[in-house]
């Protein structure tokens, strides 16, 4: 328990060294991105070998995305803090190997059918 | 069969991607314990999700702490909810964090939202008041459901409303945020206001809803 190396082990640092480690210590995305928490993330291209910069957790979020999933599910599903996601999206983003939907900024008319559909769609459930 | 199984993959590939869902957003806010995770639970049609957010220098100089590690050890969870209105359009419910001090992530959460829900307690109804401000402040539209928790003091909306010094129009609704039914009728009332809303805002009469 007090072995060599057990000073990493505490239960706090854990995770947090974890994260940043996944990220090589960056908390900002590459790209700049912002990735809103419903930007919708796609799988565009899957890597066959390995790709320089690209790990494991980038390949689970490549798995992930063959659906098209929102960055919030990302973040939860993975059990990752959102800002170490964001970071990981901006790797893909630069590796062309996602596409990234941002909420639309709806036109008046676009909007009101949207709340409209929201409205029945409540009302249906 | 095998062949026709081939083909059917192949004619899948070229039906291209998935298509794209849009996702669209409401803020569940309100003091702490007020019951935001057990509304967002109640209406959601999966168990809330929580994401996490790690605090680093947004902390520093509130996070009343020394070392480094302790900085870095913050984190700010918000759980999250799904309705699915219908294939390709998904309504996401965030609950904000309750703590004034993670305003911060407030500002990220509303950006894009269509509105918002703010939970009250009778019995502690200044906890709502930060909220009811902020989203005043950013003209986001917003409803005032009561959670009405057994032991909490009887009012009347037009009692609440005039607490909370509200515009007459934003709705007050009473709820129990247990109650799927309940909860559903609150985001029902928040998207009608959204319209009437919307309509004052482009010249339309409201109809009927």
């Amino acid at each position: 328990m007090t072995g060599p190396g057990s000073e990493w082990l505490d239960d706090e640092a854990g995770p947090i060294v974890r994260s940043y480690a996944l990220t090589r210590g960056r908390a900002r995305p590459a790209t700049g991105d912002a990735f809103d928490m419903i930007t919708i993330i796609s799988t565009a291209a899957r890597p066959r070998g390995g790709a320089p910069g690209i790990g494991p957790e980038h390949f689970d979020i490549l798995e992930m995305c063959v659906q098209p999933q929102p960055v919030a599910e990302i973040a939860a599903r993975l059990r990752l803090p959102l800002v170490v996601v964001r970071v990981l999206l901006g790797d893909l983003l630069h590796h062309r190997l996602i596409t990234a939907t941002r909420p639309r900024p709806e036109s008046t008319l676009s909007k009101e059918r949207l709340l409209r559909e929201v409205l029945h769609g409540l009302q249906a459930l | 069969m095998v062949s026709k199984r081939s083909e059917g993959a192949r004619s899948d590939e070229a039906a291209g991607d998935p298509p794209v869902p849009v996702a669209v957003k409401i803020l569940v806010a309100g003091g702490f314990g007020v019951g935001k995770t057990t509304l967002v639970g109640s209406v959601s049609e999966i168990r809330p999700l929580q994401t996490e957010e790690l605090l680093t220098d947004r902390g520093v100089g509130v996070d009343d702490t020394e070392g480094v590690e302790q900085k870095t050890t913050t984190t700010v969870a918000m759980d999250f909810g799904r309705i699915t209105i219908r294939d390709g359009l998904i309504l996401y419910l965030f609950g904000t964090p309750g703590q004034d001090r993670f305003w911060f992530m407030w500002d990220e959460l509303s950006y894009g939202a269509l509105g918002a829900v703010v939970l009250a307690d009778t019995r502690r109804l200044a906890d709502c008041f930060p909220a009811v401000d902020y989203f005043e402040n950013r003209d986001l539209p917003f409803v005032i459901a009561v959670n009405c928790f057994d032991d909490g003091y009887d009012y009347t909306p037009d009692e609440i409303r005039e607490a909370l010094d509200l515009v007459p129009e934003t709705p007050v609704v009473l709820c129990d945020v247990r109650d799927r039914t309940s909860g559903k009728d609150v985001l029902t009332a928040l998207v009608k206001h959204l319209l009437a809303v919307h309509e004052a805002g482009t010249g339309h009469i409201t109809p009927a809803l």
